[in-house]
Parts: structure tokens; sequence; C-alpha cells
């Protein structure tokens, strides 16, 4: 058996190496940058992104399947909610429905605004996760006037939406350079903005916003990721702990086996 | 009937109650007798044999779990994905029974896969237990069915185009291709009639026939007896007096009470899953289908989940060339036939003639028709196992050290074309797919040859066994 185990073994090295050598960059498009993850555990930052997801978000997209009393476990009361963050309902228990209509909205932009409920688990990806998704994509809007909504996106090129956030970050002109690839000329972002006109938060404020932003909708996408978290800690410790006594009482029995 | 049975008037009370069932329902303890504690079941069981009753658990956990959800769940095509997301948000523990029932089903083919290779290296098909295979993989099959169903159910991009894909290939069997798949859509796309006849066939008709099957497989197991890693027949040395094969313990307690340790080590990964990656990377729930199906926007890459993908490379393997790659595999299959085959002349006509049928038919039909084929047959060529293996021995151990080399390759190359039918497709990973598909038919119809090649190890007569 053991020198089936090192052969088998032996093979998946040997597979691979073949694998690796097959599998290719896949960064055809925009590298994504880091979610700041650490935003996931802070309330405050939560909040700040519950406030701006209800100012900017809601009046084009819908999170239907949000409730807003879930907002209690990132530490809001039902007044905090009712005086800040309810614009469309009077109701804490409604969900986040929006009161656009998808057929106009479809005409006005190309594209019906998708709902924002589940968008950061469905965005995720060979880049990264879906928060790094949106962290990138909500900062690398560009004014580019041959685009109809005179906006155009690094990440989702040719997006629909125009830069609702603009206001905020200001206008901004990516940097191209040409390199010669393969014996053509290419066009490549360089990482360098240059700001045409300035917003009202420079860019640390901006990232930190739209760090706080993508976190609320990482948390809306699965309100209960951090409990799932902390219950399954509790239940495997008590799986370790059952393991053990299976495991003796196995040994128990067994020992009369001969 | 058993004799009614009287205690004398003061017998201990446990006594009495055991007597009064036993009197009244003798069956019950006596298939407990048969089944659980005087199942003789070789000593010598090794990590491989858990699979099996962790299946029979992940069936449990999908059927309990199931019945939770379908308390919620609404099989409408306007409502089906919403109805997921009420569940893992507004359902106590719905998210706990909807991530079990997700992680549930990519467990059960990780520990169903480990089970079949399992009785695949150790010759667990081979006669007596033909049948305990076949009943096997019948439920290998139904689990397929199961699976590809029960995924259309919450409705999200995956789901639909994933059902799409796979239904539109039935429309490329011959004549009968458009109207079955029209019969199995229910509609001209997947709509929902066919989510709606999805639902009924994963709640309903394919677990009654999954549970059936299972108790075949158990029932025909325990009539001939489980194999065991040395493919030592346990039966062939029983005790004198008591007839108890010699090598043989009780079922329970002793490997009840070692398949809870199992347990217990697998829920620890199950659950792990279940709390920490619910998602899996994307393998088990993918993130696509966090999309609402939308029959207008095709998704770039439809990929089937991971338990499908060695399949599905062998269907996209199967491309024009090579369908002309068969031919010729035919045509010297029947050549080889011709000059070395120990059959008679007319025998020998007969294959020349079929061979030139299938190459006839391989060129006449699409290749995506074969593709379907050669997907199908991947499958169905597990029934024949047990008549395709002619080694000496059953079990690997004491099999030549070139046939572990064969089963390490087949088991790479399932691994190869699982990741490639994932992959989107290029030249190189089509043509790293076509070998494997190759690979893996091979391995199957060269065996009645390769299989009794080599030197084989003198085979004991009792299992071997270390106390623990």
């Amino acid at each position: 058996m053991m020198a089936m185990h090192k052969m088998i073994k032996n093979l998946f090295a040997s597979a691979l190496l073949v694998i690796a050598g097959i599998v290719q960059a896949s960064s055809d498009g925009l590298a994504w940058d880091s979610f700041p993850t650490q935003k996931l555990t802070s309330n405050a930052a939560l909040q700040n992104g519950a406030k701006l997801f209800v100012n900017h978000c809601l009046n084009c997209h819908a999170a239907a399947y949000m409730r807003f009393n879930r907002m209690h476990e990132i530490g809001l009361t039902d007044d905090q909610i009712r005086n800040n963050l309810l614009f469309t309902t009077d109701k804490v228990g409604e969900t986040m429905k929006v009161a656009m209509d998808g057929k106009q909205a479809k005409e006005w932009f190309g594209a019906t605004p998708p709902d924002l409920s589940v968008i950061a688990r469905s965005r995720a990806g060979a880049g990264g996760s879906g928060a790094d998704y949106l962290y990138t994509y909500l900062r690398t809007y560009y004014r580019d006037d041959s685009k109809p909504t005179g906006w155009n996106n690094l990440a989702f090129p040719n997006v629909g939406m125009p830069h609702v956030l603009w206001e905020l970050q200001g206008e901004r002109r990516p940097v191209f350079e040409k390199k010669m690839e393969h014996g053509h000329e290419i066009e490549f972002f360089t990482g360098r903005w240059e700001v045409t006109k300035a917003g009202t938060l420079d860019a640390r404020a901006y990232d930190e916003a739209i760090g706080d932003l993508v976190a609320f909708m990482q948390w809306m996408g699965e309100p209960v990721q951090k409990s799932r978290v902390q219950i399954g800690v509790w239940v495997l410790l008590f799986l370790a702990v059952f393991t053990v006594i299976a495991w003796f009482l196995n040994a128990a029995y067994w020992k009369h086996i001969k | 009937m058993a004799e009614f049975k009287e205690l004398p008037s003061g017998a201990p009370l446990t006594s009495q109650v055991t007597n009064w069932f036993e009197n009244r329902f003798p069956t019950a303890f006596s298939e407990y007798k048969k089944h659980m504690s005087e199942y003789y079941a070789p000593k010598n069981f090794n990590f491989w044999y858990f699979f099996g009753a962790l299946s029979l658990l992940v069936l449990v956990i999908q059927i309990v779990t199931g019945i939770f959800l379908v308390m919620h769940y609404k099989p409408d095509a306007a409502l089906a994905f919403a109805s997921v997301e009420y569940i893992m948000r507004d359902v106590p523990g719905g998210w706990l029974i909807r991530y079990m029932h997700s992680t549930g089903a990519s467990a059960f083919f990780i520990v169903v896969y480990l089970h079949m290779f399992r009785g695949l290296i150790y010759g667990s098909y081979r006669k007596p237990r033909e049948l305990v295979w076949i009943f096997g993989v019948a439920i290998f099959l139904c689990l397929m069915g199961e699976a590809f169903m029960g995924y259309l159910l919450p409705w999200g991009q995956m789901s639909y185009w994933g059902a799409q894909v796979i239904i539109n290939l039935f429309a490329a069997i011959p004549f009968v291709g458009p109207d079955l798949a029209l019969l199995i859509r229910g509609d001209y796309v997947v709509g929902d009639a066919t989510l709606n006849r999805f639902f009924a066939f994963h709640v309903i008709a394919i677990p009654l026939v999954l549970i059936g099957l299972v108790v075949a497989h158990l029932l025909a197991l325990h009539d001939v007896g489980s194999n065991n890693p040395d493919g030592v027949e346990i039966k062939a040395r029983k005790d004198p007096k008591t007839g108890i094969p010699l090598d043989g313990i009780p079922f329970h307690p002793y490997y009840t009470v070692h398949d809870i340790l199992g347990v217990s080590v697998f829920l620890m990964i199950f659950t792990a899953i279940i709390f920490f990656a619910p998602e899996m990377g994307g393998y088990f729930l993918e993130f696509n289908n966090f999309i609402p199906a939308d029959p207008l926007k095709t998704p770039a890459h439809i990929a089937p989940v991971w338990y499908f993908t060695p399949y599905y490379s062998m269907l996209r393997a199967t491309t024009d060339p090579m369908v002309n790659v068969l031919c010729v595999l035919f045509g010297l299959g029947a050549l080889v036939a011709f000059w070395k085959g120990r059959m008679s002349f007319a025998a020998k006509i007969g294959v020349a003639v079929a061979a030139l049928v299938a190459v006839a038919l391989l060129k006449t039909f699409d290749a995506k028709f074969w593709g379907v084929v050669v997907m199908g047959a991947a499958v169905m060529i597990l029934f024949l196992l047990p008549w395709l293996d002619y080694s000496p021995v059953k079990s690997i151990r004491y099999r030549p050290g070139w046939h572990k080399f064969v089963y390490g390759v087949f088991v790479v190359v399932f691994f190869i074309l699982g990741w490639l039918g994932i992959e989107p497709p290029s030249d190189l990973k089509t043509l790293l797919a076509q070998a494997g598909t190759l690979y893996y038919f091979a391995f199957f119809l060269l065996m009645p040859w390769w299989s009794r090649l080599g030197e084989f190890k003198p085979v004991p007569d009792r299992v071997v066994f270390q106390a623990h």
C-alpha cells in the first residue's frame, strides 16, 4: 500500500506540473484591488456604508431581499433606521425596494439596474472576491465623452451606470501608455490617475468611503456571515472533543479483536 | 411464524417488554440480527470502508434538510430565486439548512466517488458481488439525475443555463432528439414548466428510486457478504462449531462504533465547509448562481458543477477530429480481431461488419451527438466492469506493480478531466481532454487483456489483520 501511496503522490505532483504549465494568468482585464476586509468587523464602517448605500444606490437599485430592520445586527436601532435611512417606506420591517420602474430604467441605462442584495456574492471570480471587484469597480470610473452617460469604467468597460458618486470623487482620467507586445502596439493602464476636477473627498477619504460601502454590501449579501463563523467554531470544538471520545470508544471495543 | 413465547412470571421487566414485542413483530428482531448484530464483516476493513456508511449519512442529511427546504421554497420561476434568499435570511436557521443541503450535494459525490474507487481497487464488483456493484452504479446514475435537477431549483444563472445546455444535448440525438428535449423541458426554452417538473422529480420521484436502490444495494451486499482489502472470501473459512467466518466480526457493535469515529471526522470537514466556506471558492455554490436566471442573458462561460465536469470534458472532447480518431480505432480493433482473434471466421466477419457499421454511423451523425454518446457511455461502462476484469486476484494488493500505475494514472486522468471541464476550452486543453477520454475508455475496454497480464502475488488464505 505504501508504494502505491507514494506512486499516486508522484503522479499528482507531475500532473500538477502539467496543469501549472497550461494555466495562463487569467488577468485579461484589470487586476482587482484588495478590499480592506477589516471593515467587515467595524460597525462604524458598516453603518457609514449603509448610509452611503441608501443615499446613493437605493434610488435606482433595489435590495429586495434585505430588510431594513436587519440592520440591528450592525448596531442600529429602529429609531435610527427610521429617522436616517428610510426613504421609500415607513416600516422598518420592509425590504429595500425601489420606486423606479424597471422598464423605464432599461430605456434610460440600457439595462435594468440589478438588485444588489447578493451582488457581492455574485461578482467573485478568478480575480478575487466579489468585495474586491466592487471595491475596484467603484473606484475606477473616469470621464469618457464618447459614452452616452459621459462615464466609463476600467473594471467594467462600457458600463451602463453613470458615476453616481462623482461629487465625492471628482473627475479623473486614467493614464495609459503605449508599448509593443507580440509585434502590436497596445495601450495599457499604468495604474496612475490624473485628477481633472477635485471632488468633496480626497483620494484617501474616497477609498475609505468606498471601503465602508462595499463592507455594507458584503455584509448584506449574507447578513448571517459573522455569526455563521462564530457558531462554526463551537461546532468544530464540539466535534473535536466528540472525535476523541469516539476514538477511545472505538479502541475500547476493538481491543478484543485479535 | 415463530412460536409464541411465554416468560415465567417474575421475569425482569425489560425481558417482558422485549418478549411482548418479539411475539408480535419477530421480523424486527430477526432482521436486526441478520443485518446488524449477526452480520459478519471482515475484520480488516481500512479507511476506505468508511465511505459506504458516510454515503448513507449524507443521504439522510439530504432528505431531512430537503424536507425543511421544501417547506419554504417556491417552485415557481417568478418566486424561486427570492424564496431561496428568503430561506437564507428570514427563515430561522434557514441558512444552515440550505448550506447543509448545498454542501451535502457535493459531499455526496465526494464520498460516493471514494466509495466507488474503493470498490474498483479491491475488486468489490467481482463474483459474487456483481449485483451489488450494479445497484451501486444505478444509485450513482440516480444521484446524477438528482443533482442535475436539484441544481435548477435555486433558479440562478448557472441553474438556468446549465440546464439549458444539458437538455439541449438530448436534442442532438438523431430523429427523436428535438421532441425528447421538448418533452424534458415542457416548453421551447427552460422555463416555469421545466422548474416544476424538475422539482417533482427532485423531491419525489428520484429519491424514491434512490432509496429503493440503496435498500437493494445493502440487501444484496448482506446476502453475499462484504469484500475486504485483501479480496479474500471470509466465508470460505468458518468456525466448524458456530459456522461464523473466522475473519468475520459482528457489524454491530464493531463497525457501528468504528463508523461513529468516521462520521465524527467527516462531520468536522463537512461542518468546516458549511460554517467557514459554504461557497467553497465557487465550486459548491457557483458565484454566477447568485444572479437570478435571465433567459435573455447567456453567461460568457457556462460550466457544470464540479462533480459533472469529468464527464462534461469527455463530451466536449468529442470533436470532429476525435470522431475520426474513433473511426481509426474501430478499424484497428477489427483488424486486430481479424489477425489475432481466436474465433470462428464467421465471427471475425461479424466483427468486421460491426466495425464498418460503427464507422459509417460515426461519420453519418454529428460529432455533438457522439459527444452525448461518449458522455453516457463513460457512465454506463461502469455497469460492465464485473465482466471486464479478468485478473486472477481481486485486490490491488496482490496485483503486479504496474497495475497500480495504471490505476494511478486513471485517477490522475479523472482529476485532469474534471479540471478541464471547469476551464473554458482551448486547443491544447481539448487535446488533453481527448487524450484523457481515450485513456478512460481504454482503461475499461482493454481491461480484459491488461488485467490478466503480469506477475500476481500469492493471495493469503486469511485476511491480513493487525490488532489495534
